[in-house]
């Protein structure tokens, strides 16, 4: 701990903590180091993450795969995560410096919140995740991308409100619905078809599993529902009460409802 | 030039003993209680903004009396150092105790190397899953602390009001049941039996929240709104 009597206040005022991390420990960032020349060896890369907008919500959802190369790194990861109360991130790409980019986002929030007194606006919060994803930009010239998928509830509007990010760390705000990943292309094309203005939450979590689904259909790197483990989606919605994780029981018959209709309907697609 | 007098170490450390402790006889009092539903922190502050009552981490709360500026700063001192203790290793990782020496050495050094000693007199409190694994500690303007067991009472009537807490005092209480008796152990030479809800700030640990609230955050500020329910619920 920083001895609170040296030094004049204003160097050490900040709410944030990755600035604070800057300062006084900066080799905890994920992302600050500098690599040497030469090619990085084969690391898990998490694949597909899904979401969209609900009546009074939104909701994110991501497969339970990550892969190397042609291998299946993990049956079980788990790529969508609670940033606070109010918002989820999902996370796409190398997974090792994903999952500690949406830890130091997590603790980010929470400081923020603990310091200040009050919560960081949505706004607010998308554009320090996009700070953080600008600063893993040198990592992500030397083949180590990190692209997150952000959601969460406005309290001031009182709607739920989507952001994307490219590798410099753009922020753009998305309507409706949107999709990151290696399988994304197929379930972008399967939410315009199954996503419809005012869908209920169970409604909306159906479709969501079901992009996944047509998403692991056709790419190789996405999973797809699993009856032997019992691996369904991991699914989290946020409304006006903060976030919520879809329970298991609730995802395994949702899953169980797509693959029998697929069945019954007997096509090949 | 001036002459410099001798003043012996015994006199110089009283005399900032002594400053250090005028100082916080002024404030007013906070009390800390262990309950069979978590611990409740309770201040007496007419101010619903300027908070002597603080959130460190998943399991731990900061209470405190004296000077606002530097209790204040020795707070964000504590959520940074948690935090990067507990980004760094992990959340468990992140105990009272540890937070508590780290208080410690901070307030040690300050009362003897600095132009004055803070004003400022603390509790770390960190929620167990039982109560046996409650944990209370105490620190004062010198850097000494203590292992409090139950509860701590903090300011200008301490020892008046610890007396009421004392007396009172039982492992089986609710958070409803301690809220009342800091209430009334805060009333002590007022006019009042007991204090209103608007003219304290409370905020809860609560036992075993991932559990009963959903979330690992056990922290919880108490509206005034807040506290009238739970004291009507209750009676």
């Amino acid at each position: 701990m920083q001895d609170p009597s040296t030094g004049p206040l204003a160097t050490q005022a900040t709410s944030s903590f990755t600035e604070h991390l800057q300062r006084s420990r900066p080799e905890l960032l994920p992302y600050n180091q500098s690599l040497p020349a030469g090619m990085v060896p084969a690391s898990p890369h998490a694949t597909t993450i899904v979401a969209l907008t609900y009546a009074g919500g939104v909701l994110m959802a991501g497969d339970r795969r990550a892969t190397m190369g042609n291998i299946i790194a993990s049956r079980h990861i788990e790529k969508v995560f609670p940033a606070d109360e109010y918002s989820v991130l999902g996370i796409a790409g190398t997974a090792g410096l994903a999952i500690d980019i949406t830890r130091l986002f997590q603790v980010e929030l929470e400081h923020y919140e603990k310091i200040e007194g009050t919560l960081l606006s949505l706004v607010g919060k998308a554009n320090r995740l996009g700070a953080m994803i600008r600063g893993n930009l040198p990592m992500a010239m030397q083949g180590m991308a990190v692209i997150p998928l952000f959601a969460g509830f406005d309290l001031g509007s009182g709607v739920g409100r989507l952001f994307s990010y490219d590798v410099t760390g753009g922020r753009y705000e998305e309507q409706e619905h949107h999709s990151v990943g290696s399988g994304s292309v197929f379930a972008r094309g399967a939410l315009k078809k199954l996503w419809k203005p005012n869908l209920s939450e169970e409604n909306a979590v159906a479709v969501a599993v079901e992009a996944l689904y047509d998403a692991a259909d056709d790419d190789s790197a996405t999973g797809g529902p699993d009856p032997v483990r019992q691996l369904w989606p991991v699914v989290y919605t946020v409304d006006r009460s903060g976030n919520r994780r879809v329970p298991e029981r609730d995802l395994a018959a949702i899953a169980g409802t797509i693959v029998e209709s697929r069945a019954a309907a007997g096509r090949e697609a | 030039m001036t002459q410099q007098f001798y003043v012996s170490p015994e006199q110089l450390m009283k005399d900032r003993a002594d400053f250090a402790r005028k100082g916080i006889a002024r404030g007013r009092s906070v009390v800390v209680i262990s309950c069979a539903d978590g611990i409740a922190l309770i201040a007496e502050n007419p101010s619903p903004s300027l908070h002597k009552i603080g959130e460190i981490y998943d399991k731990i709360a900061f209470a405190a009396v004296g000077k606002y500026n530097e209790f204040e700063s020795l707070r964000q001192a504590g959520v940074r150092y948690a935090d990067v203790r507990g980004y760094s290793y992990d959340r468990e990782d992140v105990t009272a105790r540890g937070l508590a020496s780290v208080y410690a050495q901070s307030l040690g050094a300050v009362f003897t190397a600095e132009q004055k000693p803070f004003e400022v007199e603390l509790a770390v409190a960190e929620v167990g899953v039982t109560q046996e694994q409650d944990h209370l500690y105490r620190l004062t303007f010198d850097g000494s602390i203590a292992d409090e067991n139950g509860f701590v009472v903090m300011g200008g009537l301490a020892d008046q009001i610890s007396d009421v807490v004392s007396g009172a005092w039982e492992s089986e209480l609710t958070l409803a049941g301690a809220m009342q008796l800091a209430l009334r152990a805060l009333a002590t030479n007022k006019d009042v039996d007991e204090l209103p809800a608007t003219a304290v700030e409370a905020a809860v640990l609560y036992r075993a929240s991932e559990s009963n609230r959903g979330s690992r955050r056990a922290f919880r500020r108490l509206l005034p709104e807040d506290m009238t329910r739970l004291l009507t619920e209750e009676s």
